[in-house]
């Protein structure tokens, strides 16, 4: 690790403000970044600490009957406090391990992208909006490819609005390794149609299968789930080739849609 | 009933309580006063000409103590290699050099070619970054069948090729032909035994130390043999005499075989503490580790099995290709000839073994002794190929391996070795009914109805352990002896220090070995301590490995122990007035046979530091007697195995469902000892068999470099404990060592690989798959799916 500063501000706007400064990065959990930081692959002068701003903390419900997280809250928060979307829940539960739910966060996860999270396949099956210190950004427009987003330098996720479909699930299908998603599902059935994100196949990250929601959404069923898409432009490495992940795509579509019913 | 102390009782491990509460004393926690800190530039390509390292801008850096570059080792040895073989045309192996500091050329991804010392870990960080260094690409050698073709690449330009020796081994090739002519079914596999990283939970760790006062070296390492490390580095590398160098050992957080070797950091920091009169620390990372820890398996291998007409095996032919990395490690050359290829006859009595091996030098890690170190290459070779000539002529895979089981013992194999003892068919008939294999079918139609296809897979094992017998490996090109040592220290007050030569490294030693002592002498096991760690304090033993701790030291430690009881009864029979010879030993008491005479045990102990009252023209005082053992034979651990899978055939996931073991480890001291030993071992062998990976791309670039690609195995890929059964009630003790044990360390990571694999065979084959007739290891989601899909 190189030395840095570290701040730990107490809102929203001293965060801004003192990320304002050249080569500052926001510290979430932690859990991507500070391996990052060790293996001297990164090497921000300053960190600036988002754990100790509460507004950035827990999930409620809105009055229009969107979920909202905040972008600092832990997974571990999640997976007990988000009981009115259970597919949620379910999908931070089941995020690495408890040390890992403990300190790492939505906000952290959705900025870091990671074509294999999990949090990104919620977010843009849930059509949700990523709220940051200076806009809403809807998840469509927010997902760039492997580990791009709509992010400017310095801007920060303070919170996380997901509408709650009527029926919903996520499947994953573990890298034996990392135990992150190879394959990861998301399924959710909104009262006007389906919505299907994939994570873990694509080499653009994060991706709606539209061939799956158009089927979905005039038959919500297993046997509706339509044949695999093409293994092209999947990724294909040491734990699967791009034809494997393809075929997964289909296996855990027809499992989500299974478990959603 | 269980006895509650003494040999045969559980008693928990005492060493636990310190590994559990953070009191254990590991190589990291040691902090010599002063130290300094290295950090290693190790190469990030495969294969790379030096042709400069410009350390001049780091050189003035905050907190520099001092850089070395490859040149500074000039005049230094090399790391040794401790096993010479001799190829199948007489010439020895092919030995290249091995420095410290890579010279010339760097050999694969983590070789080390500079060191940076400096007052703390992140200056002597910083200042590596500032060292230049010119690294010219070269071709890269991985693939061991490229790297034999004629005009490869070289990874030793000073070498004639990258072949380090082409062995041959057992029956002669004119009576194995024959063999196989006249077979009537031959069954033929080819398969590779992965790489794998041993991955123990603490990373290595040297602390180099040297006192100008006396000129004297301290080496603190993670070691599984402090004395092999101090002969090694003393006597070949650095040429410090023994009685100037103190190597410690003191508590290590496993080994697997990894910590055998002697490594290039541990002579840098013996060196480096002279050379800047100061104590030197390095701690591998992680990432390190996976890059510079030694490597095991890597073999390429064609197997053949003959049966005559009436399934009777005439003979069985291999022909492996054996990775040894860029150098040669400790014991690399040994691995897969002597340990491996004199396992080849399994359990069973087939006439003719012939075992082929070409050893290749390759741009990756040096590859060397993991768990088990030759014998899991044989089993699953031999195993596999069972199996499959068994699916292939239509017969039981049991049934089969009980035909050709050796019945009458000793038994000498084809391949060099005489086994003691063993009772193949009472394993068998152990794992059977554990198992219920009745039972299968009914669970089978279970996992049909839930979309799952259920397999079950059986296989046997053998091994070689307690290595051995020093004139036997002397002959075979073992450069050292093998034998091991205890001291029985016995205080005034009657207490005990037992200092062995074995080092326990997760063992449990230091409750096992107490146990021993107290049978014999009848005093409580908390009167007894274990020593080991340390060349200044114990005996020059050769350490531990090849579950040899309770076979040979343990052996040691008996002599040593009948040595105290024999003295302790003249000393009893001098103050009880009684003839030696009169004198019986029975819970801590001394008696005189037929009368109710006695003395006890801390009042004979007493007489020899206090001997007012005492033979001293017989006998000196005190109370201190070693041991040396050299076992006269190996010893021969045997079992049958069982496991049950299901398979996912939509993901190709890969479940186990249920795990037995059938062991004859001879006789057992500590049965929760032993018990745990085999569910570790079968937990790391069914990492190889599912997960583990350690896997190169044609670059020569570590493709599983961290835990995010390199899959151990965790709790929830093991099956659930009530479905996780280890036995070791079948025990036919060993004929040759006082205490009637063979050794428990390796069994489970052996026997347990080709149990998995022909699990999912099995389950393959009842889902319709019938193309599917092997798939290599780790048997991954992915790779069952491509063999379902014939991908
Ligand atoms: C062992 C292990 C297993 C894991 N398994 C999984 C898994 O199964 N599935 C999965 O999805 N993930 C997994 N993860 C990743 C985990 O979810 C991380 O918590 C997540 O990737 C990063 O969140 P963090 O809060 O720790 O962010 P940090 O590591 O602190 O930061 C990551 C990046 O996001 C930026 N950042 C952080 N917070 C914000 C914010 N609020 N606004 C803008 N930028 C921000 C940082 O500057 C940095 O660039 C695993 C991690 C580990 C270590």
């Amino acid at each position: 690790m190189y030395s840095f500063d570290i701040q730990r501000p107490t809102s929203v706007a001293d965060a801004v403000a003192a990320l304002g400064t050249d080569e500052a990065q926001p510290l979430g959990g932690g859990q991507t970044l500070i391996p990052t930081l060790k293996q001297r692959l990164a090497a921000p002068s300053v960190l600036v600490s988002l754990s100790a701003i509460a507004e950035m903390k827990g999930v409620c419900t809105m009055d229009d009957g969107r979920l909202s997280i905040g972008g600092g809250t832990t997974h571990a928060t999640v997976a007990a406090e988000a009981s009115s979307y259970p597919a949620l829940a379910a999908l931070a539960g089941n995020i690495g391990d408890p040390a890992v739910r403990s300190r790492g966060t939505i906000g952290g996860s959705l900025a870091n992208n990671d074509p294999s999270a999990c949090y990104p396949a919620a977010a843009l099956a849930s059509g949700a909006t990523i709220v940051t210190n200076a806009r809403e950004i809807p998840a469509d427009d927010y997902f760039q490819g492997m580990f791009a987003t709509a992010l400017d330098e310095g801007e920060i996720i303070t919170e996380v609005r997901f509408p709650v479909p009527e029926k919903g699930a996520y499947m994953k299908f573990e890298q034996p390794a990392s135990r992150f998603a190879l394959v990861g599902v998301f399924v959710a059935k909104f009262s006007d149609g389906v919505r299907v994100a994939v994570t873990g196949a694509s080499e653009d990250g994060v991706f709606r299968w539209s061939e799956a929601e158009a089927a979905l959404s005039s038959n919500f069923s297993a046997d509706a789930v339509p044949a695999a898409p093409s293994g092209d432009g999947m990724i294909s490495d040491l734990h699967g080739s791009g034809a494997y992940r393809a075929h997964l795509v289909g296996v855990m579509t027809k499992r989500a849609v299974a478990a959603a019913s | 009933m269980p006895k509650d102390h003494g040999i045969g009782a559980s008693p928990k491990r005492r060493e636990d309580v310190r590994f559990l509460t953070g009191a254990g004393n590991y190589t990291d926690d040691i902090n010599v006063h002063g130290q300094a800190y290295v950090h290693f530039l190790r190469s990030d390509l495969a294969h790379g000409k030096i042709n400069s390292i410009d350390t001049s801008a780091a050189e003035g850096m905050p907190g520099v103590v001092k850089i070395f570059t490859g040149a500074d080792f000039e005049g230094v040895g090399g790391l040794p290699c401790g096993w010479q073989v001799t190829d199948k045309n007489g010439e020895p192996m092919k030995e290249p050099a091995h420095p410290v500091l890579a010279q010339g050329k760097v050999r694969h991804v983590g070789d080390p070619y500079a060191a940076v010392v400096a007052d703390t870990l992140e200056e002597a960080r910083n200042a590596a970054e500032a060292i230049v260094a010119d690294i010219e690409e070269l071709d890269p050698v991985v693939d061991m069948a490229a790297a034999l073709e004629a005009g490869a690449t070289k990874v030793h330009d000073d070498l004639s090729d990258n072949l380090c020796y082409d062995w041959q081994f057992g029956t002669d090739t004119e009576t194995t032909d024959a063999a196989f002519a006249k077979a009537a079914h031959v069954t033929k596999l080819e398969l590779v035994n992965q790489r794998l990283v041993a991955n123990p939970m603490e990373p290595r760790v040297a602390v180099g130390d040297y006192s100008r006062a006396g000129d004297e070296h301290t080496l603190y390492t993670t070691s599984q043999n402090p004395h092999v490390i101090r002969l090694l580095m003393g006597a070949f590398v650095l040429g410090i005499p023994e009685h100037k160098l103190r190597v410690v050992a003191p508590d290590v957080g496993g080994g697997f075989g990894t910590k055998i070797f002697h490594y290039a950091e541990e002579a840098f920091c013996t060196f480096a503490a002279k050379a800047c009169n100061r104590p030197v620390k390095w701690t591998s990372t992680r990432s390190e580790a996976f890059m510079s820890d030694c490597h095991g398996r890597d073999h390429v291998t064609t197997i053949e099995l003959a049966l005559d007409a009436d399934n009777n095996f005439l003979a069985v032919r291999t022909d492996t290709k054996a990775n040894m990395g860029a150098y040669l490690s400790t014991f690399a050359s040994s691995v897969p000839t002597w340990l491996h290829g004199t396992l080849m006859a399994g359990n069973y009595k087939t006439p003719a073994v012939q075992v082929n091996v070409k050893a290749v030098f390759t741009n990756t890690v040096p590859v060397d002794a993991y768990r088990g170190a030759g014998r899991p290459e044989a089993t699953f070779q031999l195993e596999r190929v069972i199996d499959k000539a068994a699916r292939e002529l239509g017969v039981d895979p049991i049934a089969l391996r009980r035909q050709n089981f050796i019945t009458q013992f000793p038994y000498a194999t084809p391949v060099a070795v005489e086994y003691d003892t063993g009772d193949y068919e009472a394993t068998m008939a152990k794992m059977e009914e554990l198992m219920d294999i009745p039972g299968f079918a009914a669970r089978r139609a279970e996992s049909e109805k839930n979309g799952k296809l259920r397999g079950l897979g059986v296989n046997c094992f053998i091994e070689a352990c307690g290595i051995a017998p020093s004139n036997l490996v002397g002959q075979l090109g073992a450069r050292a002896g093998l034998y091991d040592a205890a001291t029985v220290r016995v205080n005034a007050t009657g207490s005990i220090s037992v200092m062995v030569g074995a080092h326990s490294h997760g063992q449990g030693h230091e409750t096992v070995f107490p146990q021993v002592v107290a049978e014999m002498l009848g005093i409580d096991e908390s009167m007894i301590d274990i020593v080991h760690g340390d060349t200044s304090k114990i005996p020059f033993g050769m350490g531990t490995y090849g579950s040899r701790s309770l076979a040979v030291c343990g052996s040691a430690m008996v002599r040593a122990t009948e040595k105290i009881i024999n003295k302790a009864k003249k000393i009893a029979g001098h103050l009880l007035e009684a003839s030696e010879s009169d004198i019986e030993l029975k819970d801590g008491q001394f008696t005189v046979a037929g009368t109710d005479k006695s003395v006890a045990w801390g009042d004979v102990t007493l007489a020899a530091y206090v001997p007012h009252n005492y033979p001293l023209e017989d006998i000196e005082p005190g109370l201190e007697e070693t041991a040396f053992y050299d076992p006269a034979n190996f010893t021969y651990p045997a079992g049958a195995y069982a496991c049950e899978v299901e398979v996912d055939p939509d993901t190709g996931a890969v479940s186990i469902e249920k795990f037995v073991s059938a062991d004859d480890f001879g006789n057992v001291v500590n049965p929760m000892i032993v018990e745990g030993q085999v569910h570790g071992g079968i937990a790391q062998g069914i990492g190889q068999a599912l997960l583990e990976n350690c896997a190169y791309d044609e670059n020569g670039q570590l493709l599983s470099a961290s835990y995010m690609d390199y899959a151990m195995p965790r709790a929830d890929d093991l099956p659930h404990m009530a479905n996780y059964v280890v036995d070791h009630s079948c025990q036919t003790p060993c004929t040759h060592n006082p205490l009637g044990v063979k050794g428990c360390g390796e069994a489970g990571a052996i026997g347990s690989p080709p149990t998995v694999v022909n699990a999912v065979i099995d389950a393959l084959h009842s889902g319709g798959h019938t193309h599917v007739s092997h798939i290599d290891m780790p048997v991954s989601p992915s790779r069952v799916w491509a063999a379902i899909n014939g991908q």
